[in-house]
């Protein structure tokens, strides 16, 4: 966050664990993250990495195996932690709403979408049925669906993937929350979709003032719309720092490769990159380095014996960048 | 129209004249006479040793197209030819014979493989189908094509869920060539990975190829993979090609205007960076698609004659084919001046 905005959400230390999986770390392990307003900070990492139980934790939506066992969600001075579930339920919804992947999956197949639209504005707002329809028009008009008076009456399966997320937006703005959790908001359009939705959800930011955590696999989205970036590997935020300063100077290895790999282009040798082995294991790493067993830095550097006996904290490398790293350590202590 | 083939002086390996996929609409009140046009009139042909890239976004029929080949759905117009034989007629034993030849590598290795069988039985299974050797020599074959992947035969044993995206997916390849095919079909083989090994598996398949001579037919909405494995390049819209070149014809000169919005849109642009113009909206439902040209409701170029006349597929330059009324002239004329 670095020029002196509030921190609207600000999370600290937060541990998520599966009560059925005792031999790993927990899956979220002692995050830290802070979101400003109307800032767009997303949380990159692949497959098993934690970036979708953290969203859902901080929506207090864990499955019922899943618990936050340590750490702090704190909106606007106010920790979510430790809140009885019906004051959350006045949160969820109306100071911070999410939005998932599948969009056609989230709709309720049997009723019109305009319906669903209107049905918080009638529960939580008390409108009457009427201003709460004429309510649902304006906003999935203002979503950028045409003849919403039309689609409003619409069943799911008549939307197309980007008009469903459309309808979805609209469902989570109505309650007007300052927070907007996006998991993946796109992975499910085609290209050409999906650049009008993040070109929707950045307009919905600079009119609403809105804040919203992006939480995504892919570098190329990010680039187009986050302010800031920070990215998880096995449990861990690794690197943290201002969108331009990850994708033109990257430290964390991890990170390095991560934007090599999502290039595609091919090495002189006419191969493509990619990281060696998977992530599979790296959560099961209970001495040194999570990503020491992928890492070609660690060697390159001779430094692979404290990569392996101790694991690095998040290390400062610029006044809002850190990453955690030994060679990041090594690079900038004599300075 | 087989003329698609212009160059190649040997025969191609698959030929697929006008095919057509239509699907009955079913459900509602009334009987509706709608039908899915989800592959409508295409032309192609792969040459052997070729890697053909179908690129294209979803519903647009590019991986029904692959079922077509592979005869895993039937026909409803036209006729597909491998290595010279019309494959809608064959009989069931000589349809068994084709399935040797031709093998496919679906999207998600996590569905694609039982969860309850054991990694070395799911690879054996195709061989014990085609009653491919002894017990014994099925059991080291399995181990020989684990190993070709880049698996070690501790894997044999395991179930699936003790692996990750990557090695199943190695798995399924593994699978695929068991019987070993010549022509290798590859639907969307790396959306369901992780970006860091994504590329694992795309090199893996390129040295693959080379390795056995294979022809293989890559179907994803990733422009960056299909640039980066095929020699030619095939650009799907509603059920219709509507551009083909070479991958460095098609990537430096895109002509047909959905082709470069498609490009447009898949460069991660830089966040200062005027956003690119864009088109417009959605594919529309393949049920009814617009009269004329399929794209022209979505067209930055389209003029009153595209919502009427269908374009058909031009061979503008050697080798390139476009189906547009006003692919862009400008952008071929620049290229070739210079």
């Amino acid at each position: 966050m670095g020029d002196g905005q509030a921190a609207l959400l600000e999370v600290r230390g937060l541990k998520v664990a599966f009560t059925g999986d005792p031999a790993g770390s927990p899956v979220v392990d002692g995050i830290d993250l802070t979101i400003g307003r109307s800032e767009i900070v997303a949380l990159v990492g692949e497959s098993g990495s934690g970036k979708s139980v953290t969203a859902l934790s901080l929506m207090r939506l864990l499955p019922a195996d899943a618990k936050i066992t340590d750490g702090s969600v704190v909106l606007d001075g106010e920790d979510l932690v430790p809140l009885p579930e019906k004051r959350m339920k006045q949160v969820r919804g109306r100071r911070i709403a999410m939005l998932f992947q599948q969009p056609k999956a989230m709709l309720d197949p049997t009723a019109k979408v305009g319906g669903q639209v209107a049905e918080p504005l009638r529960l939580h707002r008390g409108l009457s049925r009427a201003a709460a329809w004429e309510r649902t028009v304006q906003l999935l008009r203002d979503v950028g669906i045409p003849e919403p008076e039309r689609r409003a009456n619409a069943y799911a399966h008549q939307l197309s993937g980007g008009m469903a997320q459309r309808v979805m937006i609209a469902c989570a703005l109505s309650g007007e929350p300052e927070v907007l959790i996006a998991d993946e908001p796109t992975t499910a359009l085609d290209v050409t979709v999906e650049a009008q939705i993040l070109a929707l959800l950045r307009r919905k930011r600079s009119e609403a003032g809105l804040s919203i955590l992006l939480i995504t696999h892919d570098l190329g989205i990010v680039s187009a719309v986050a302010d800031r970036v920070a990215v998880m590997y096995a449990g861990r935020i690794v690197e943290h720092g201002p969108a331009q300063t990850i994708f033109s100077e990257p430290r964390h290895p991890y990170t390095q490769a991560l934007l090599r790999c999502s290039l595609l282009t091919p090495r002189s040798d006419g191969r493509v990159v990619s990281i060696p082995g998977s992530a599979l294991a790296a959560r099961h790493i209970r001495v040194g380095c999570r990503f020491r067993p992928r890492c070609q830095v660690a060697d390159e550097l001779g430094i692979a014996q404290t990569c392996e006996s101790k694991e690095p904290t998040l290390i400062a490398c610029g006044p809002t960048h850190a990453a955690r790293c030994w060679a990041v350590a090594k690079q900038e202590v004599p300075a | 129209m087989t003329t698609t083939e212009t160059r190649a002086g040997r025969e191609p390996l698959v030929v697929l004249d006008d095919v057509s996929k239509h699907y009955p609409v079913r459900g509602g009140l009334l009987q509706s006479k709608d039908r899915v046009r989800s592959v409508d009139g295409v032309s192609l042909a792969i040459r052997p040793g070729e890697v053909l890239g179908l690129v294209g976004e979803s519903g647009c029929g590019k991986s029904t197209l692959a079922r077509l080949i592979l005869h895993l759905v039937p026909l409803t117009g036209g006729r597909i030819l491998f290595d010279g034989r019309e494959i809608s007629g064959l009989n069931r034993r000589d349809l068994k014979g084709l399935r040797r030849e031709m093998q496919i590598v679906f999207q998600d290795p996590f569905a694609a493989l039982d969860p309850r069988m054991p990694i070395g039985t799911s690879v054996e299974v195709p061989l014990g189908q085609h009653g491919v050797g002894s017990r014994e020599e099925r059991r080291s074959k399995v181990v020989e094509l684990l190993e070709q992947v880049g698996l070690d035969d501790s894997l044999v044993d395991r179930l699936p869920r003790k692996c990750s995206g990557g090695q199943l997916q190695r798995v399924v390849i593994a699978r695929a060539l068991a019987l070993g095919p010549r022509f290798l079909v590859c639907d969307e083989p790396t959306s369901a990975l992780d970006a860091s090994v994504r590329g694992q598996i795309l090199n893996l398949l390129v040295e693959l190829k080379e390795r056995l001579g294979l022809t293989m037919l890559i179907i994803s909405h990733d422009l960056r993979v299909v640039r980066y494995m095929s020699d030619r390049v095939a650009v799907m819209y509603l059920g219709q090609i509507v551009e083909l070149a070479d991958k460095d014809e098609l990537f430096d000169r895109p002509l047909h205007p959905y082709t470069q919005a498609l490009m447009a849109a898949a460069v991660p642009e830089e966040a200062s960076a005027p956003a690119p113009a864009r088109i417009k909206g959605e594919p529309p439902s393949p049920i009814r698609p617009p009269a004329g040209c399929r794209f022209h409701p979505r067209c930055p170029r389209a003029q009153a004659n595209c919502q009427r006349e269908a374009p058909p597929l031009e061979e503008v330059r050697p080798g390139h084919w476009v189906s547009c009324h006003y692919w862009d002239q400008e952008t071929l004329d620049q290229d070739t001046t210079t």
